[in-house]
């Protein structure tokens, strides 16, 4: 069935089974493609994006659970502040690696930026621990997200 | 994987890097795969239709600058993170004499004679040795179209030569300020006759190498905008999901796909011999699709499988001997004299990559020709697997590279291309194959299950006089690159178990390829160093503790033929305050290594719960890599091998039951996270030698340091992976 869905200030109508994640929504409807597939499981946060603000794992976040909330997703969190300082952070801390899981890193530290704008270290373990990096570049994103907070 | 310095024998060449990663292994090597392989490192000539091209200036296959100012290098190995799209620039750029804000990049496509590695004669990226494959060619091939650019604007000016040079992308006349770019300068430099030999630039004139050049990919990877395979998206292109057969070897005997037929958005049911694919108008419904499929399997041959079968015949493989590896003195004669003999097991798991980008591939099937969209570790490899399973000509088979979503050497692998082009058989236009995290750790080629049999033999004062290693498992070589395989060795499986850096009057290693059914293997960061450099470096520290002596002074005074390794070794543990004392429960260990052509020590500190729950805290690392290309790039390299070690050594382990892969998600096969995450310290020696590799040193130099702090911690000597926290666990 038909849903309209308000994604990054803009809105789309899709007409997909209402059980359908809106990972698959972003990616193969849509056609954006900044939002990543990891895990299907919530398991690894490589799908991350902002519903109203709040970080989800959209690959288990159904259409039929969005409503008239507000998606944002990599392609716009620069045009929040604290998505702003994130993405500064990873480019002046050379951050990625492969780059793969970095949408859903920055996704992650932007939401943990805008909720508490001077994360400590175990925060940071809190929130950053449900996304994994297989490139391993846990030191810079820590550090990155403190220069963030700092900024 | 292919190159090691010094395999299969005698001497090893200490020199480390790209001049020497050993010539000797080098002629062999490319003699043996080579098939038209150009030995010397004359450069490849542009591709035909770049020459044609009129006023652009391609003097090789690397370099196009166009009439419009344009800078295109072409890069033959493929980024995945490890930052080769700015290291391999810098090399150009340094002798080209442009910024790297001045030249765009593009991947290169297939092609075995333009792009293969000079050291391997494949086009792959793997084994650490990009920089080590570009340095001398790709350095020369900016020299070269300087040189001819310099020339053109020295004509143009009807001035000597000699009073001209090249800086930013210009050639300029110093004695009169006269300055032309190289756009305008190209038309005429591609009417010029190539040079051959231009004289490289002294490591005192160096720019650009040396300097922590920011990465030119990272821009993309922050703002969504990167493509990755799993991104491509030609117009039309329906989406699949698959099922293969749980067991390797495996068949469909059955498919009932009523209820997937009746998914909404589900457009096609693909049933090949081993495996079902779901075609559909999203992945969603291609999921939901598949989990409606009933199938059922006929588990064949491997149906009774398990891996502890599979330990059993290595362990008993090593009772057999093996092909001699390395020989050196007369081991039997020393252990007859010897004072005290230790002997000990090791045994390593199963690993999967489990890259953060699923296995994924795109192909279009026409009858006249096929496209191919994929990241890819083997470009060649991929056209040639596509051409063969889609039965059509090399040249009718186009490969659209793109950004790896992390490689580890499962892109170097080509099934996944083959399986796509299968499914894109039964599919009318473009299809995007996509595995699901299950299939792809289900259905990885993994890391080979090893078991070692040690033995050394002590004087009076505890020093090793005799070292005897005996260690059976799977040859990825064998498979992979078979010519390389000879005499029952490869120079994969025994690096870091070979040349060992110490001083050992006797030595002798012995390989037994036991290859293990049902359970397909492949190359992982840091290959025959992950599972050999744990071994070696576990057993030198229990040496050591029955020495009763400090494990790090105990290798010091056996490295004197190595001074490079004594170096590395030397600056980490005094930067890592070697010999602190720790509070109760935390340990320190060490290791040393050298391992794709550069020089290696780590000092692990962990601590251990009273649960036996392992914590690393912080790694310290010095390396000798030869010239540090980039500073940055090694540091992060280093900061993400070590992750990848300690995933290994406190989380890794496929193991297989009935047949069947038994992990299955980041649930099962667990990855570190952030709050397990050690600080890690790189500290890199100044070196002016040929650079070694470091995308992988650092993997295979963590897990025994994590081990011996174990040891230190604890007590427990750790000789099985990964690391098994109840045996840790303090009683009551």
């Amino acid at each position: 069935m038909p849903f309209t869905i308000k994604v990054n200030g803009e809105t789309h109508d899709v007409d997909v089974d209402g059980d359908t994640p809106l990972l698959w929504v972003l990616r193969d409807v849509l056609g954006m493609m900044g939002t990543k597939f990891g895990c299907g499981m919530a398991l690894c946060g490589a799908c991350t994006v902002h519903v109203d603000g709040e970080p989800v794992r959209s690959c288990i976040t159904t259409i039929d659970s969005i409503a008239e909330s507000s998606i944002t997703t990599i392609e716009a969190i620069g045009r929040t502040e604290a998505g702003a300082k994130i993405q500064q952070a990873w480019l002046d801390l050379e951050v990625p690696q492969c780059g793969y899981c970095q949408s859903g890193q920055i996704m992650s530290a932007a939401a943990l930026l805008a909720s508490n704008p001077h994360p400590r270290d175990a925060d940071i373990n809190d929130t950053m621990s449900g996304n994994i990096c297989r490139c391993g570049t846990y030191v810079r994103i820590r550090d990155a997200i403190k220069q963030a907070a700092a900024s | 994987m292919i190159n090691h310095g010094g395999s299969q024998g005698s001497c090893h060449n200490r020199q480390g890097g790209a001049d020497s990663v050993s010539r000797r292994s080098f002629l062999q090597v490319a003699t043996t795969l080579g098939g038209g392989l150009v030995l010397s490192l004359a450069l490849p000539a542009a591709n035909a239709t770049a020459a044609v091209d009129a006023g652009k200036f391609s003097p090789n296959a690397f370099i196009s600058i166009g009439g419009d100012g344009k800078i295109v290098l072409t890069m033959p190995y493929v980024e995945m993170g490890q930052g080769t799209y700015t290291s391999i620039p810098m090399l150009i750029a340094e002798e080209l004499e442009v910024d790297l804000n001045q030249v765009s990049l593009e991947h290169a496509p297939p092609d075995e004679k333009l792009y293969a590695n000079p050291l391997i004669g494949v086009q792959a990226t793997g084994n650490s040795n990009a920089i080590r494959g570009a340095w001398q060619p790709l350095r020369q091939a900016g020299a070269t179209a300087r040189e001819m650019l310099v020339s053109a604007a020295a004509t143009r000016w009807n001035v000597d030569r000699a009073t001209c040079h090249a800086e930013r992308g210009q050639v300029v006349h110093a004695a009169t300020g006269r300055r032309l770019g190289f756009g305008e300068l190209a038309a005429e430099a591609a009417r010029l006759p190539v040079p051959e030999n231009v004289a490289l630039k002294q490591p005192g004139d160096f720019k650009l190498i040396g300097t922590s050049a920011k990465r030119l990919d990272l821009p993309s990877k922050v703002n969504g905008t990167a493509v990755y395979g799993i991104d491509a998206r030609p117009p039309g292109v329906k989406i699949a999901t698959l099922s293969q057969s749980p067991v390797f070897g495996g068949r469909v005997k059955s498919v009932d796909d009523t209820a997937a037929k009746a998914v909404k958005g589900v457009r096609q049911i693909v049933r090949l011999e081993d495996a079902v694919a779901v075609v559909a108008d999203h992945m969603g419904a291609a999921k939901k699709g598949l989990d409606a499929l009933v199938i059922e399997w006929d588990d064949g041959p491997n149906a009774a499988l398990t891996t502890g079968a599979i330990a059993d015949m290595l362990e008993q493989a090593t009772l057999n001997p093996g092909a001699v590896a390395e020989t050196v003195g007369d081991i039997d004669a020393a252990m007859a004299t010897l004072l005290v003999k230790v002997e000990a097991s090791y045994h390593v798991p199963f690993l999967a990559h489990a890259a953060m980008e699923p296995m994924n591939c795109t192909v279009h099937l026409r009858k006249d020709g096929c496209e191919i969209w994929v990241g890819s570790q083997v470009l060649g490899r991929t056209q040639s697997v596509a051409a063969k399973v889609a039965g059509l000509p090399l040249d009718q088979v186009v490969v659209h590279n793109h950004l790896i979503g992390g490689g580890f050497g499962r892109r170097l692998e080509v099934d996944g291309v083959a399986r796509a082009v299968e499914i894109a058989k039964h599919v009318d236009g473009p299809v995007k194959i996509v595995w699901s995290r299950e299939e792809d750790i289900q259905h990885d080629m993994y890391r080979p299950m090893f078991f070692d049999r040690l033995s050394a033999g002590l004087d009076k004062t505890g020093m090793p006089i005799a070292w005897s290693n005996r260690f059976a498992g799977s040859s990825v070589i064998a498979r992979w690159a078979p010519p390389a395989f000879n005499n029952g060795l490869d120079p994969d499986t025994t690096e870091g178990a070979i040349n060992l850096v110490y001083d050992l009057p006797n030595l002798h290693v012995e390989y037994v390829r036991v290859e293990p059914p049902g359970v397909p293997t492949a190359f992982w960061r840091s290959v025959g160093p992950s599972h050999n450099v744990f071994v070696t470096e576990s057993f030198m520290d229990e040496l050591a503790a029955i020495a009763k002596q400090d494990p790090v002074a105990y290798r010091l005074s056996i490295l004197d033929k190595t001074p490079r390794a004594k170096a590395v070794l030397q600056l980490a543990a005094e930067k890592a305050g070697w010999g602190e004392k720790l509070p109760e429960r935390v340990g320190r260990g060490a290791s040393v290594q050298y391992a794709f052509g550069s020089y290696l020590a780590q000092i692990a500190e962990v601590e251990v719960s009273k649960e036996g729950k392992v914590r690393v805290r912080r790694v310290v690392c010095a390396v000798d890599c030869g010239t540090p290309v980039n500073p940055n790039t090694i540091e992060a390299q280093i900061q993400s091998a070590v992750m990848f070690g300690i995933t290994a050594a406190l989380h890794g382990e496929i193991t297989v039951k009935n047949g069947r892969v038994e992990q299955s998600n980041f649930d099962t096969y667990e990855i570190l996270r952030i709050d397990e995450a050690p600080t890690v310290e790189v500290y890199i020696i100044p070196s002016a030698e040929a650079p070694g590799g470091m995308g992988e040193a650092g993997t295979s130099a963590i897990v025994p340091a994590v081990a011996n702090a174990i040891f230190a911690a604890t007590g427990k000597r750790i000789r099985k992976m990964p690391i098994d926290s109840n045996a840790l666990s303090l009683p009551g």
